[in-house]
Order: structure tokens, then sequence, then C-alpha cells
């Protein structure tokens, strides 16, 4: 291979170096920052394909995503100075890469120690102002709504955005939450009881009902039994008054025989004198 | 083209011809203007018009042509029917493609991202599951504070798969890791607003609606590209400290509930013997009715006829039925008769229980003087008087 050859390879190559150099690509993702001798240049970079300076220029690149911090638990003051054990989460993005650059000097972990740092000062200034009822079960939109407003005020300068703060878990402090947890059982208990009585009340009050229809029922029925056995003594009466009194003295008469062969039957022993009508005859023939 | 001419084949064919010469960057740009115009214009053209060219540019071109048509190829890619291709145009977002075969320019122009986005992904919060059981409970994701800072042991299960591939690609960082952290935070929300009672019992799925909702929300807000198909609370269930307490209300609830049929059932047996013995009652008295009407009209009717009988001839029919009557009770009793007018101080002994014979009935001593003997003695009894002087004037 000559020398001329060699060169001109030499040239191609280096022409195919300069091109590839001087051209960059700027990924959907990312967020890009040009650098001419060490200084921010340009830090607006659309996605797509973009050109620069071989050598004079370097480029950054950063996330542009949303990016997500799960800050360790940590212990917040309410406003009745019961201490919560509190897990929060923070979606943030890198807003401005040039002012990220400059605070930050590009290094994320950085940017997180910061960012969890005042999220967790915001968090406390805000816990502090609620109670526990509040914290848990209040508006939480409100409430993060605050934090990440005064948050953006701290990080603006950073070139950082905070876009949300979600609050995972509340919990209670090992000993309060065995008190909580005695109060329910107590609690329960109670509702326990209240059943069980219940219970009792409605059984009783299913007995007693029982026991007051039968005894009404029974009650009228007895009523309804006199009434209609009174009517029927009063027809009876009716019936023998109206034909008894068509002749009382065939039917005192005629009685008293019906009692007589009623009255006496074949185990009786009588002990007659012989007198009487029936006797008159008895004896001797006197007339 | 002379560089490339017959003999020189062992030489370079770049310069082989100005080996003595300064190269000439005009000669040197042209050459490859016509290389690069041979290798894209085709081989044919440079065929027709160079007949003389050799082997050793056919092969370079053919080497060039199939390097090329490789890179061509290299752009094709076949989408599957539960994914997407997301392309890229630079780096920068162009397109996404549906399932089928796609061509793009090849690397480095464009380049494809494919994404499964049927694929159902499940994240668990409160436990971990192996091969489909319950596995391993963790406690401090499962437990949370309700409304009226009790503490309910919750296990909730997400579905979800990706809505829109470009999304889930370009906006958030970890969109799987971020959809747990906003499912956490979900759950925790949507319960921290709701009574105990109303989590472990009636508003089960209320709450898991709630918390989907809440959810994709939150996805939609920071356009994750995620949708939740599912919430499903796998387990809900106060702590396991006071679980037996819970569980004795439970039998509580179900001792009242044994507690009332045992007093229906009691309500049950009485009232209607209750009924039926009032219907017996008042049955009783209408058949008490109906005898005694009955019977009334039974005697009146008979003492009516004997008595119109009567009337036709009263001395005569009264004297035979009062000798018929006494004739019958006479001749049905056991009789004696004593005489005692003549000496009524005699006391006289009747061994009444010797002549009744085989009688239970004993009586050992009778009263003369009170037994009826008409008007002679002075009787006790004023209607036996009254019969046997009634009797005596007839």
């Amino acid at each position: 291979m000559s020398a001329q050859a060699k060169f001109n390879i030499f040239v191609v190559i280096a022409l195919l170096f300069v091109a590839l150099s001087s051209v960059f690509f700027v990924d959907q993702r990312e967020r890009v920052l040009l650098l001419r001798l060490g200084q921010i240049e340009r830090s607006d970079y659309q996605p797509g394909i973009h050109f620069k300076i071989p050598f004079f220029d370097e480029i950054r690149r950063f996330d542009g995503r949303v990016l997500s911090l799960d800050s360790t638990p940590a212990g917040y003051l309410t406003g009745e100075k019961k201490n919560l054990l509190v897990d929060s989460f923070i979606l943030w993005r890198i807003s401005n890469v040039a002012d990220y650059f400059t605070a930050m000097s590009g290094d994320e972990n950085k940017a997180r120690d910061r960012l969890s740092q005042i999220i967790k000062d915001n968090l406390r200034g805000e816990f502090g102002k609620r109670t526990i009822q509040e914290v848990v079960s209040g508006d939480r939109a409100a409430m993060v709504a605050d934090i990440i407003k005064s948050a953006n005020n701290s990080v603006a300068d950073f070139g950082i955005e905070v876009v949300n703060v979600r609050i995972k878990r509340i919990d209670l402090p090992t000993e309060v939450s065995s008190s909580v947890y005695t109060r329910m059982e107590a609690e329960r208990e109670r509702v326990a009881k209240e059943l069980r009585s219940q219970g009792a009340e409605e059984a009783e009050k299913i007995r007693s009902d029982a026991d007051r229809q039968r005894t009404i029922l029974l009650a009228e029925a007895k009523r309804a039994a006199e009434v209609l056995r009174g009517e029927g003594d009063a027809q009876a009466t009716d019936i023998y008054a109206k034909a008894y009194g068509q002749n009382s003295d065939f039917y005192s008469f005629y009685r008293r025989l019906t009692a007589y062969s009623n009255v006496f039957n074949g185990d009786d022993m009588l002990v007659i004198e012989p007198k009487g009508d029936f006797f008159n005859r008895f004896g001797s023939a006197k007339d | 083209m002379a560089w490339n001419e017959p003999g020189k084949d062992d030489k370079d064919p770049w310069g082989g011809r100005n080996n003595d010469n300064p190269p000439d960057l005009d000669e040197v740009i042209r050459n490859m203007q016509r290389k690069l115009g041979g290798l894209f214009g085709g081989n044919g053209q440079s065929s027709n018009q160079e007949p003389s060219s050799t082997g050793g540019f056919l092969g370079f071109g053919l080497i060039a042509l199939i390097l090329f048509i490789v890179w061509l190829l290299s752009g094709i890619y076949i989408v599957e029917p539960a994914q997407r291709g997301v392309l890229l145009q630079f780096g920068a977002y162009k397109q996404t493609t549906l399932p089928g075969p796609h061509w793009h320019i090849p690397y480095p122009f464009e380049h494809v991202e494919i994404v499964d986005v049927d694929q159902i992904s499940s994240t668990e919060i409160g436990y971990r599951s192996s091969g489909g059981r319950t596995d391993s409970t963790i406690h401090s994701e499962s437990l949370m504070l309700t409304k009226d800072e009790n503490i309910v042991d919750l296990k909730i299960a997400v579905q979800y798969k990706i809505k829109d591939a470009s999304q889930y690609l370009f906006n958030v960082r970890n969109p799987d890791l971020t959809l747990r952290q906003m499912t956490e935070s979900s759950v925790r929300e949507t319960v921290g607003n709701s009574k105990m009672d109303f989590v472990l019992t009636e508003g089960r799925t209320q709450i898991a609606s709630e918390i989907q909702q809440l959810l994709q929300s939150l996805l939609d807000t920071h356009e994750t590209g995620l949708i939740v198909t599912g919430v499903n609370l796998q387990d809900v269930q106060p702590p396991d400290q006071v679980q037996a307490a819970f569980a004795d209300v439970v039998k509580a609830r179900e001792d009242l509930e044994r507690q009332k049929n045992e007093a229906e059932a009691y309500a049950n047996d009485i009232v209607p013997r209750a009924r039926g013995a009032s219907f017996r009652l008042v049955q009783e008295a209408e058949a008490y009715k109906g005898q005694i009407i009955a019977k009334a009209e039974g005697e009146t009717s008979r003492f009516l006829q004997v008595m119109k009988e009567y009337e036709k001839a009263p001395a005569i029919t009264k004297e035979r039925l009062y000798i018929d009557t006494m004739e019958s009770v006479y001749s049905q009793s056991q009789k004696v008769l004593v005489d005692v007018s003549k000496d009524s101080n005699n006391v006289l002994y009747l061994p009444l229980d010797r002549m009744r014979g085989s009688q239970t009935v004993a009586p050992t001593r009778i009263d003369l003087s009170n037994y009826p003997t008409t008007g002679s003695t002075p009787s006790s009894s004023p209607s036996v008087r009254d019969d046997a002087r009634s009797r005596g004037g007839r």
C-alpha cells in the first residue's frame, strides 16, 4: 500500500470522524445540555438530530422523564404532639437542565438528597399543623398541593420541578398501635355484648308478644264462649218459660213426676209409710 | 476508469495511477463520487460504461451492494399481535406501529422499540404470592389506618397493562415501580377515608373501585401510559392482634340470630296452640248452646204434647200419670213399708245393711221422722212437705 493510499484512507476516516462528532441525537427521553469549552451554550434541544462543533462542544445528557424518589420512612409530630411514621414518594423531573447542571453538577444522587430533605421539611411543617385525624382522612390533595407549591419554590433554583408528592404510609408508632389494638378490642367487646343483649331483647320481645297473643286469644275465646252459653241459656229459658207458662199447674205436676222417676232408681231403698194418693186403697178398702 | 487497470490487481485501486504524482484532491473526490455513483447507481450501469471493468471492481461493488442490502434488510421488523412498535427517528418519537411486518430506515437513522401492550402485569400490596398462593404477608404494607383510627390488614392485587406504548416509554422513568408506589398511596388514601366497619364488611367492592379510580387518575395525570384493568381485594381483615375479638363479634351476631330464632320457635309453638284452644272453647260453648236449646226444645215439646192430651181429660190423665210414675218408681226401688201412725214413739230398727245384701252403700240409721210421712211430722225440708201436701190434695 502506497503512502498516497494511506493518506487517502486517513483523510476519509478523519472526515468521517469529524462528520460523526459534529452530529448528535437527542432521544425522546433525554434532555441535553451543550457545553462549549465548559460553558453552557444551549439547553433547549428537541428530540432528533442536532449538530455541534467537534472538539469544542460537549454534550451532557439528562433524563427528561418523570423520576420517582421513594423517601425513607421518617417520624413526624402531628399537631397534638403524636408521633407518626410517614412513608412518601416524590415524583420530580429536571425542568431546567442548565440550572440543574449548575446547582447539582448533574449528579442525580445529590439532587435526590436535596429533594428529600426539602420535602421532609415541608411534610414536617404540614403535619405539625394537623391532627392525626386530619392527616389520615383529611384532604390529602390540599395538603400535598401546599407541599408541592412550597417545595417548588425551594427547588426552582436547582432546575428541578416537583411533580407530585404522595403519602404512602402513615403508621402509628408501636406503643400507640398496641393501645389502638386494645381500644379496638374493647370496642369489639362492646359490640359483641350489645349484639348479645340485643338478641336477648329481641327474643324476649318475641316471647312476650307470643304470650300476649296467647292470653288474649284465650280470653277472647272465653268471652265468646260465655256469650254463647248465655245466649243458649237465655233461649232455653225462654223456650221453657213459653212452653211451661201455658199451663203452670200441669207443669209443676208433670215436672215433679219426671223428677221422681229420675231421682229414684233401683239402688235406692225406700222406707215408706203407706199413705198418700198412691196408697189410699192400700191395706183396706174404706170407701 | 483507470484505477482498476488489468495487471494492477495487486495494487491499491485507490491511487494506482498516481504513484509518482502528488495526489490531486479533485481527482480523489471525483473518484469517490464515481465510486459512490457506482455503488448507488447500480452495478449494471458501470458495467455497461466500462465493459473492461475487472473482477476487483465487481468484487468490491458486490460486497458493498450486499452490505447495503443487508443494511436495508436490517430495517425490517415484525410487531406481534400483543405488541406495538415505537419508531424513533434520530431519537425523536415518530410513530407507533401496529402489529404486522414493518420496515424502518435502518440504524442509525431510525430505530424501533417493541412494547408488549396486552400483557397483563400485576403488582401486590401487603403480600407476595408465589405459585398462585398467598404466601407471605408483609405487615408494613398491609396494615393501614382507617378514618376512625383503627387498623386493618388489607391485601390487594392490581392488574394493569400498557395503554399507550409511547407514553409508557417516554414519560416516566420506571412506570412499573411508580405504579406500585401510586397503588400503595391510593390504597392508603382510600382506606384512610373509610371507616373500619365499612372496609371490613359491605364496602369491599366500593373500596376496590375507589382505589381503581384514584390510581387510574394518578396514572393518567402523570401520563404513565398504564391502565389498571383490575383491583382485587385479596383479603381484608382486622389485624392479627384483635382477630379473636372480631371473631367474637361474629359469634355474637350469630347468637343474636339464634336467640331470635329460638324465641320465634317458641312463639310459633304457643300461638297456634292458643288459637286452637280458643277455637275449642268457642266450639264447646257453641255445643253447649246448641245442646241446651235442643234440650229445652225437646223437653218442652214433650211437655206440650202431653199437656195437649192432658187438657182433653185433665182429671183422669193426672191420675194416670201419677200412678204410672209411682208405679215405675216403686217397682224399680227396694222398699220397706212401715205403718208408724199408730205408735209413733216406737223406735223401729231396720237392718238396712243386711236387707240390701250386696249393696255397698249402707245407711245404718234412718231418722224416720224426717222421711216424707205426710203432714204428721214437721219436716226440715219444706219442699218435700209441699210435695206431699200437693200430692195429697189430689
